[in-house]
């Protein structure tokens, strides 16, 4: 094009000029620098009568099918304690945001959980892509970030974050004592990974590797969102692994299941505790069926699958005091689903919050939450101890195995815990206290 | 903007059968521009009226809350982005269903520079983002400049699909599907007590912005304006008429893929965040139907465009949350929301809610001219 060099000079001159401008005074993009520490000495979010708290959670969208109903667990312990007078009078507020899955919009309930509803503290924020985005945030702000509901091992970072306090037992602390689990029992087996192709599937290897090196013949991945795993199942079959460890999330758990009784490949599966809850596979397995038009039992899949856990399974049934106690709050304050591991998980999730509520004193501050977290060590309704020490707050420490028939569940493998380094993985000691011994929860 | 807007009725009804003659609107346009007598002042209209945008902004953001600057901010992003689009779309009559993919290049840019060189300007960050982008835009202009009609779309769509899908293959520098996460610079420590730090990324957003549009104005408001419309209503009479049809349509590529790196680079700022599903297939969808509700053909039709993005889906969510829906449904009806409004514009206004109201003012001015339909 012949254009006039003046005439086109003229929007380059424009710009060159507004960048210098704007170049002029401006630091680096990325040096944030300290700045001031942000004041704990704060109770922002509580009021004479209430505690305000938040969650950013998939509430829709493609991950709500399986983690809805961990707000409604957590909901209906606070709807249980708030009916027998709160804690320390003060009934709690808890606001879950849906964020759908999307990292940008977790960036926008967050701020505007922070900056517009101004809550006390969060509680639970759903997913690693999702909560890794805000961790830097609510640390800057000085919000207590408690119990993010992924076992990535950012959480457990004192130095980065030090408002953060981890839950979940991590993908490495949890894929160790399923290595050791493997290695030992099924010793001559050709083992499989099927991992998720993000830092789940990394984590996971790295504590599965430590024991598995020399038994893995086949590695497969999948990417979250795919929707099915025929050229994964497949590669495993040709690898000829006996034994499949899967670190995924139930979804896809399924559709493993579903594709090897499919292409009549029967490996042992093991999944990891994030793919483990029966009841949500069972109801997949059942709505995977009903599209292909085929009925059938879940359980005819199901039976047999070895799962991690760190908390009472629902299957225990009366076996379990909190497993009773929290049926009891769920028929009475949950939703029509029928409770579930997922259920279970915010519902300790919850409980740990009142529990470490209760413990920051009459009148709580930001400063004595995060003193009070320490009282946690006990690892309350679950079944290994719970760590949130100033140098170690990664949450649940281990976990057990457990082998699922029609129904119920076989423990394979006693509580165990371990750290996510080399070290070893040793029997687990945990006093639990029971339902009536917490405060808050007693009153009923 | 103003200028183009009272040419528009008669180029932008050249996209259908009934318009004017378009190697007559091609030929005018070169001829009556360089005889212009106030060559100078459509630059100096657009950065008045962009200065007055941004001292707007700046008052609309010391007046609200951190929740509603953060909104502000997204949509003189998205408004960067839309104009983008607009310049292929409306203005080259190029329809690509990839202008996400830009944005993902932006985004990636701008947070890999915060990332690994933390002490590089933010402007320099911008430049960098919007200098990828036109290459990206360059590459993929060039390689689709011979297709057209569903085609380009279908090769644009591909790049919507395929392109996020990069940061999956390389996690270790991207982040696989987490993606990236930062901290970006808030307000300069001499403006502390001034204006805080979501304050101040919204008024850069729109400093960002409005540059961007001013450069878009000027640039198709111009020769190669006239050349895009032309090359849009009739690439053979174009052509004819000594228009380098392919050249014209690669510019506009490059262009519009600036403009949305540029967005995608803003977000990443704004945001702290550059993840592979925020950039997906359902983003170019949704600049596309915005572009298509604000109105083709105009750089206003982006502005609403912009509103439509941010505020309809913001009321559609809270509608479905206030009426506390089952969970399905909840889920779909911000989708539905948009769709709906979508619809009913373009049913009642064809050209969108800018074709509305510039009809609007025209009836009011001039009742004679308005039946260009």
């Amino acid at each position: 094009m012949r254009t006039d060099p003046i005439r086109a000079a003229r929007p380059l001159a424009a710009v060159s000029l507004a960048l210098a401008v704007l170049a002029a005074g401006c630091t680096g993009a990325g040096q944030t620098g300290e700045g001031a520490e942000a004041d704990l000495d704060v109770s922002t979010g509580v009021t004479d009568d209430t505690v305000t708290i938040g969650a950013h959670m998939p509430l829709t969208g493609p991950a709500a099918p399986g983690y809805s109903q961990i707000s409604v667990g957590a909901q209906a312990v606070y709807d249980f304690v708030n009916a027998n007078g709160g804690v320390h009078g003060r009934t709690i507020e808890y606001l879950a945001e849906d964020d759908a899955y999307d990292p940008t919009r977790t960036v926008e309930v967050t701020r505007e959980l922070v900056h517009e509803d101004e809550v006390f503290a969060m509680v639970g924020g759903l997913g690693t892509p999702t909560h890794s985005k805000v961790v830097d945030f609510l640390n800057r702000e000085g919000v207590p970030d408690l119990f993010p509901s992924s076992g990535a091992l950012m959480w457990n970072d004192p130095e980065k974050y030090p408002l953060t306090y981890g839950y979940q037992v991590d993908y490495t602390k949890e894929s160790k004592i399923l290595g050791e689990y493997v290695s030992e029992e099924f010793e001559d087996a050709e083992v499989g990974y099927l991992l998720q192709n993000d830092d789940v599937g990394v984590d996971s290897q790295r504590g599965l590797d430590m024991y598995l090196q020399d038994q893995a013949v086949a590695v497969e991945h999948y990417e979250s969102g795919a929707e099915d795993l025929s050229a994964q199942i497949a590669g495993l079959e040709q690898e000829g692994a006996d034994v499949v460890v899967c670190a995924c999330i139930p979804n896809y758990v399924a559709l493993a299941l579903l594709e090897s009784a499919r292409i009549g490949y029967e490996p042992q599966f093991i999944t990891s505790s994030i793919g483990g809850d029966t009841v949500t596979l069972r109801g997949l397995l059942s709505s995977f069926a009903e599209q292909a038009g085929s009925g059938g039992d879940p359980d005819d899949f199901l039976n047999g699958l070895m799962t991690l856990g760190y908390l009472p399974p629902v299957e225990l049934g009366g076996d379990d005091p909190w497993v009773e106690f929290l049926r009891g709050v769920y028929d009475e304050y949950g939703g029509d689903a029928p409770l579930s591991n997922t259920t279970v998980y915010g519902m300790v999730q919850a409980v740990q919050f009142v529990r470490a509520l209760e413990a920051a004193g009459e009148d709580p501050t930001r400063a004595s939450l995060i003193e009070a977290l320490e009282s946690l060590e006990s690892g309350g309704p679950g079944l290994v101890p719970f760590s949130s020490t100033g140098e170690d707050r990664g949450g649940y420490a281990g976990g057990f195995i457990t082998r699922y028939e029609d129904g119920e569940l076989e423990m394979v493998r006693d509580p165990a815990v371990t750290d996510s380094a080399e070290g070893d993985i040793e029997p687990a000691e945990v006093d639990r206290p029971l339902p009536e011994d917490i405060g808050p929860l007693a009153q009923g | 903007m103003a200028p183009s807007t009272h040419r528009a009725p008669a180029s932008d009804a050249g996209s259908t059968p009934a318009g004017s003659d378009p190697a007559a609107s091609a030929r005018r346009g070169p001829r009556s521009v360089p005889g212009h007598p106030l060559l100078g002042h459509p630059l100096l209209r657009r950065l008045l009226l962009a200065a007055a945008a941004l001292a707007a902004v700046a008052a609309v953001t010391t007046a609200t809350g951190p929740v509603t600057d953060l909104r502000v901010a997204n949509a003189g992003l998205f408004l960067l982005a839309v104009a983008g689009l607009q310049v292929l779309v409306g203005t080259s009559g190029q329809v690509s269903l990839g202008h996400g993919a830009f944005m993902f290049v932006g985004a990636y840019t701008m947070a890999l520079l915060v990332v690994n060189v933390p002490a590089l300007p933010l402007a320099a960050g911008m430049a960098a983002a919007c200098a990828a982008g036109c290459l990206a835009g360059l590459a993929v202009g060039a390689a689709t400049a011979r297709l057209h009609g569903p085609y380009l779309a279908g090769a644009t769509l591909m790049l919507a699909v395929g392109l996020p899908a990069i940061a999956l293959r390389f996690p270790d520098l991207l982040g696989g599907a987490n993606g990236l996460g930062f901290s970006t610079i808030g307000a300069p420590p001499a403006l502390a007590g001034l204006v805080d730090d979501t304050q101040w990324r919204a008024i850069v957003v729109w400093t960002v912005a409005l540059i961007g549009l001013v450069v878009l104005a000027t640039a198709s408001g111009g020769r190669l304006g006239r050349h895009l419309r032309a090359v849009r209503d009739d690439p053979t009479a174009a052509a004819l008429s000594g228009v380098p049809v392919g050249r014209v349509r690669v510019t506009a590529f490059v262009i519009s893929a600036g403009a949305g790196s540029l967005a995608g680079a803003c977000q990443a700022y704004v945001l702290g965040t550059a993840t592979p599903s925020t950039y997906g297939l359902a983003l170019s969808l949704v600049l596309l139907a915005a572009l298509v509700l604000g109105g083709l053909g105009s750089l206003w039709g982006a502005f609403w465009a912009a509103l439509a993005i941010v505020y309809v889906e913001v009321a559609g969510t809270e509608l479905a949350h206030a009426l506390e829906l089952d969970t399905d449904v909840r889920n779909n009806l911000p989708v539905v929301f948009f769709g709906a409004v979508l619809i009913i514009v373009v049913l009642a206004w064809p050209r969108g809610v800018h074709g509305a109201l510039s009809a609007l003012g025209r009836h009011r001015s001039t009742p004679q001219q308005t039946g260009d339909s």
